[in-house]
């Protein structure tokens, strides 16, 4: 019995490994590596799908496994872009700053270039204090910490205080959504201190790096895809053993685990937690291919889109959020990129840039209604994954004194 | 010997109505204990206070040696004191395996972080085996839960509560469902269990509460009506009136 985590979970080694051939095959053909099949748009397209199925994998944690529908894990995957977009337009206006200065007959104090940095960041909002926000901005390691620390808390104080007050189902869904939308538009007043609604640009120059953005590119792909590995694995990990059984427990019947002598609030903040550091590690990664991030990011609408991948993915498989968030957001990247061809009924002209969200909604309530394991069902035809056949009738104590067929009767 | 659970005076209203009134009820460490009623009687109620779903508006309610309060915790801490519950529907987990169901309900620390770095070791894995042996399912460990018939949940629930070795189990209509043969075995389970510890069985079935051969109690809207062996309950006129006689 004490086999060894892979041999007990197969999935995760097929996953891992088709994941390090995709990442090997995309490295070969693009042009930082000199083949040039792949474009280094696309490249970075790519590696932003993958930060994208790592926050998919999170919501998969909390919505498909814990049953929390979250609508709020963009707001978490924002904030990590947002920490390591300060330090990334610090320090990159800092070494533009230094090197102006250093023209000027006398050497600039280090208070002048707090202050001429101050100037180029917020003089787009009219100001040109560095806002409290930013005191460790100078700092890569300290931001670093921050990307994981700030989603983490804010995490831990909000869903401390809806667990403890036992908000569940949609009501739960619409506080998260609620969270994500305050935050949206805080963010969006000049005097947050995050510029606005300019937000952080220019995110994809890494300072003091002299290489181009096609190698550059190749580099955050291979951040994207090992961070998306090693969430993957911890994922997996922790749906796999006791915990996994408690937090789908949770998800079944709350009271029941209560009642076994399970703290349900405890580890429903845990999963909360932890979800939202993987979110922001993904937005981490994200943003800085993105090259820039304002608040409409952390608009409730991209929350939404996310429940919609794993929906189409498959709940309460991993792979499954995987595949769902992978396959529509290429699909949607194609749609509205206008690559898709019109079609042309004659009197009308399908434009998919305005149709897409069209299809998206219809392919979501038919995966809802027709296929509720998604995407990621159909690996259980190869797999040939039995499912109980319960009929669908749940018998209660005294018609469950007869069969199934007697009851009918 | 000294009472394991002591309820006194409680009374809960739910919207003006009076589910349980002035209910006193105590059982040893050690006792079976049948309670009987009809519907409305507060039986259901009675089990929520016990376990800390419901607060009462008033009265005590004091467990083991030491006397603590129950009041002042919540479902998980009682759970984790000591006192299990199953449920009249038998509520397992149908997407987990019958060895996922028990090794749950395993008296191990639920803490999340030792949950988390938990894997199951053999001792571990015997007892359960022992367990599904003990309630007929020995050859369904692997199976999923919600495969299973409908007396087989409830004593695959039976085993749960046995496996997080409770001092006091609550056990709301167990034989509901089940044929006869099954409930003579759910019988036997329930009279040995009571032997190392306080079983209260909230049953319809007289003729299963005759089985059970323990003292009983009737609830009568809320409060308790007659109390003693079921030929003395079943003599009382009282009884006879509310309950029997209808």
């Amino acid at each position: 019995m004490q086999r060894s985590f892979f041999a007990k979970n197969p999935s995760v080694l097929v996953f891992l490994a088709l994941l390090a051939i995709f990442t090997l095959v995309v490295t070969v053909l693009s042009e930082g590596f000199g083949m040039g099949f792949i474009s280094t748009s696309f490249i970075k397209t790519l590696g932003k799908t993958l930060c994208l199925c790592l926050i998919a994998v999170a919501m998969d944690l909390i919505w498909g496994f814990t049953g929390i529908l979250s609508l709020g894990h963009f707001a978490f995957f924002g904030l990590g872009g947002y920490m390591i977009g300060m330090w990334l337009m610090y320090e990159r206006t800092r070494l533009i700053v230094v090197e102006s200065l250093s023209q000027a007959e006398i050497p600039p104090t280090s208070a002048e270039v707090v202050d001429a940095i101050g100037n180029q960041i917020f003089g787009v909002v009219g100001s040109s204090e560095f806002p409290l926000v930013w005191a460790f901005a100078d700092s890569l390691f300290l931001q670093l910490a921050l990307v994981v620390l700030v989603p983490g808390i804010l995490a831990l104080v909000f869903g401390w205080l809806a667990f403890r007050s036992r908000v569940t189902g949609v009501y739960l869904s619409i506080l998260t959504q609620a969270m994500t939308l305050a935050l949206a538009l805080y963010l969006f007043q000049n005097d947050s201190g995050l510029r606005g609604n300019n937000g952080l640009s220019g995110l994809q120059n890494l300072p003091g790096v002299t290489a181009s953005q096609d190698q550059v590119s190749l580099w955050f792909l291979w951040a994207s895809a090992f961070a998306l590995g090693v969430g993957y694995m911890i994922a997996a990990w922790v749906v796999s053993g006791k915990f996994g059984s408690v937090i789908r427990g949770i998800r079944d019947n709350e009271a029941r685990v209560r009642f076994l002598g399970y703290s349900v609030e405890t580890y429903k903040l845990a999963v909360f937690t932890l979800t939202a550091c993987l979110a922001a590690i993904a937005g981490a990664l994200y943003y800085p291919q993105a090259g820039i991030i304002n608040p409409a990011e952390i608009a409730p609408i991209a929350s939404i889109y996310l429940a919609v991948w794993v929906a189409i993915g498959g709940r309460g498989r991993l792979y499954g959020a995987v595949i769902g968030a992978a396959f529509v957001s290429l699909l949607s990247t194609w749609f509205t990129g206008g690559q898709a061809p019109d079609i042309s009924l004659g009197f009308y002209t399908i434009k998919w840039v305005d149709w897409w969200l069209v299809l998206l909604g219809l392919s979501f309530v038919l995966v809802t209604l027709f296929a509720p394991k998604g995407m990621g069902g159909l690996v259980d035809l190869w797999t040939d994954r039995r499912v109980p056949n319960r009929h669908g009738a749940d018998l209660g104590p005294d018609d469950g004194a007869l069969r199934e067929k007697e009851a009918s009767e | 010997m000294s009472n394991l659970l002591e309820v006194s005076g409680v009374s809960v209203t739910f919207d003006g109505f009076r589910a349980i009134n002035n209910l006193s009820f105590q059982i040893g460490s050690a006792e079976l204990r049948a309670i009987i009623g009809p519907n409305g009687a507060g039986k259901t109620t009675f089990m929520d206070i016990v376990t800390g779903k419901t607060k009462p508006d008033e009265g005590r309610v004091l467990w083991g040696e030491k006397s603590v309060s129950l009041l002042k915790m919540n479902e998980a801490k009682i759970a984790q004191a000591g006192v299990g519950r199953k449920f009249q529907k038998p509520t397992v987990f149908e997407d987990q395996s019958v060895q996922e169901n028990l090794l749950m309900a395993l008296k191990k620390p639920r803490g999340w972080l030792a949950v988390l770095g938990y894997r199951a070791n053999s001792e571990d894995l015997d007892k359960v085996a022992q367990l599904a042996d003990e309630i007929g399912l020995k050859d369904a460990l692997s199976r999923k839960s919600g495969e299973l018939s409908h007396g087989q949940k409830q004593w695959l629930e039976i085993g749960m509560l046995l496996a997080q070795e409770p001092q006091l189990l609550l056990v709301d209509e167990p034989a509901a469902g089940m044929t006869l043969a099954e409930r003579e075995h759910t019988t036997d389970i329930l009279v040995e269990a009571a032997k190392t510890r306080a079983v209260v069985v909230v049953e319809h079935d007289m003729e299963f509460v005759r089985r059970l051969n323990c003292k009983v109690t009737v609830l009568h809207e809320g409060s308790v009506l007659a109390e003693g062996s079921l030929d003395h309950v079943t003599s009382n006129q009282d009884v006879i009136d509310v309950y029997l006689g209808r």
